[in-house]
């Protein structure tokens, strides 16, 4: 080993982000010079959960894949049911999927701003931005009944409708988001200090973002034309001015870019979606039992493409689910652009990228290669987990598992 | 577009006359939308213990029971605090409109025992 190389692991407590993952970083002066992405530290088992599941139950577990695409996630899982099903959604719900798909781009965004800001030393920026997300999540609120899991999806529809009193408040919301966005970009585009800390950063080049499969705006950043509301309509998209805005600096500061435009593209589609709203229906009756068939659906998240895949068997409980959330093709391409980088630059770049940890972490058992299946029970999976940490030091035989 | 430093200073010095986005708790006041997803409330005037609330809950938070008779059925709902995820599923379930979730989110307490409670 080269004397003069150091590596050092940052994780698994908090990197740069408050989720768990652990970063071996190799190091040659202040150079990075390898770096392995270490994430599964939070599996949840929730694909196993849903299985176990009825459909609408899972409608709840799903939702809670990811704390801020909450809302594209169940769209996905709804999707791909309801065209099992062979159900159609009422117009009117489709608008409203859309508009909440939109409120929480505008939120996941806001959030961004402030966390990259955070990660740069301009906690101004974190203030200012978080100050105003807190708009759409009284929005959101308003809407759902909760901030976050607003639950308004459903089985063949919404949960609940859009009032006349509503669309005035988010009117207003709109209008002020407008001027402080207007604000964000005039920061994002003419600030020197911004540019200067962020140009050339976690560079992804447009062949790399593509071999990488990089998805939303790490790919649009790096001048890959896509978007699921575009190259494949769901909803009421069909129908919406989206613009697909893209960038050519390929680092993080066209990620910023991306991301403070979009916010203002995401205000013109609500502004079109409330003027447009058709009138009915918001639910259609659905049956308990799905018939047989399996169906992927793809969804544009505001972190990139989430892909749902339902399998069913004809009765009231899937057989499989599958949740590839955007994180999880973006984490592919980090290694490639943590290196050439400095250290003090790793946490922006782990966090240009939008991370969410606990969605991506799924169970997975390397094999040589020959083939063959291999199923692990319970016992051996615990059996594993036990000599895992048994190696590291930490015996955890003697831990006790609650039962509820 | 002319490229400078100092963007942020003239804005930063607007926020000064600004009334704080925050505000106290517990002892301001705290607005909470009239159809917000809180504790959930129970009237068994209606119930004819169908059970479909129970069977969808995603959480097993929820519990039916006949306390009368097999012909003068009277009904308790038990809920587990500690499980619910307020996801409010058991109020579309319910078809006689027994069950309704309230604004009511102060909902912590010191002992376990406190979460398990009948409605």
């Amino acid at each position: 080993m080269n004397s003069k190389r150091i590596t050092i692991p940052m994780g698994p407590q908090h990197p740069s982000l408050k989720e768990p993952s652990c970063f071996t970083i190799t190091l040659e002066g202040e150079k990075v010079v390898n770096a392995v992405v270490g994430v599964g530290y939070n599996h949840r088992g929730l694909e196993k959960a849903s299985e176990m599941r009825t459909y609408i139950q899972d409608l709840y577990i799903i939702e809670r894949v990811c704390g801020i695409c909450s809302h594209t996630h169940s769209t996905a899982f709804c999707q791909a049911i309801e065209e099992l099903a062979g159900v159609v959604i009422p117009p009117r719900a489709a608008y409203i999927r859309v508009i909440m798909a939109e409120l929480e781009r505008l939120h996941s965004h806001l959030l961004w701003l402030g966390i990259a800001g955070h990660e740069i030393g301009f906690d101004t920026l974190l203030m200012y931005s978080w100050r105003d997300r807190e708009q759409v999540l009284d929005i959101l609120a308003m809407l759902g009944g909760n901030r976050v899991n607003y639950g308004i999806n459903t089985l063949g529809g919404v949960r609940r409708d859009l009032e006349p009193h509503m669309v005035d408040d988010i009117r207003q919301v709109l209008n002020y988001l407008e001027e402080q966005d207007k604000y964000y970009i005039d920061l994002a585009l003419r600030e020197t200090t911004l540019a200067a800390r962020l140009g050339g950063v976690g560079r992804l080049s447009h062949e790399d973002a593509i071999k990488y499969g990089a998805v939303g705006p790490v790919a649009r950043s790096s001048g890959v034309h896509t978007d699921t509301r575009v190259d494949e309509p769901y909803a009421a998209y069909s129908e919406m001015p989206v613009n697909v805005i893209t960038d050519n600096h390929c680092d993080v500061f066209g990620r910023t870019v991306v991301r403070v435009l979009e916010i203002m593209d995401s205000i013109g589609i609500i502004r079109y979606a409330l003027e447009n709203i058709p009138d009915g229906e918001i639910k259609v009756n659905m049956p308990r039992k799905i018939p047989a068939g399996e169906m992927l659906s793809r969804t544009e998240a505001p972190r990139g493409e989430d892909v749902h895949y339902v399998r069913s068997n004809g009765t009231d409980k899937p057989d499989r689910v599958r949740v590839r959330a955007a994180s999880e093709a973006n984490w592919h391409g980090m290694a490639h652009m943590l290196e050439g980088d400095y250290l003090a630059d790793v946490p922006i770049i782990i966090a240009a990228i939008d991370p969410c940890y606990s969605c991506t972490d799924r169970a997975f058992v390397l094999s040589d290669g020959n083939g063959g299946e291999q199923v692990w029970d319970w016992q051996r999976l615990r059996q594993y987990s036990l000599d895992f940490y048994r190696k590291r030091g930490v015996d955890a035989s003697k831990l006790k598992i609650a039962k509820q | 577009m002319k490229k400078r430093p100092g963007v942020v200073a003239g804005y930063a010095m607007k926020q000064l006359f600004r009334k704080p986005a925050t505000i106290k708790y517990p002892q301001g006041d705290l607005v909470i939308e009239h159809n917000y997803r809180g504790k959930l409330s129970y009237n068994p005037a209606n119930c004819i213990g169908c059970n479909l609330c129970v069977r969808d809950c995603p959480a097993d938070a929820l519990e039916i029971i006949n306390v009368g008779t097999k012909e003068n059925k009277a009904f308790e709902c038990h809920l587990s605090l500690g499980h619910c995820v307020f996801c409010g599923q058991c109020v579309d379930s319910c078809k006689k409109g027994c069950l309704a979730l309230t604004p009511n989110i102060e909902l912590a307490g010191l002992k376990k025992a406190d979460f398990k409670m009948k409605l």
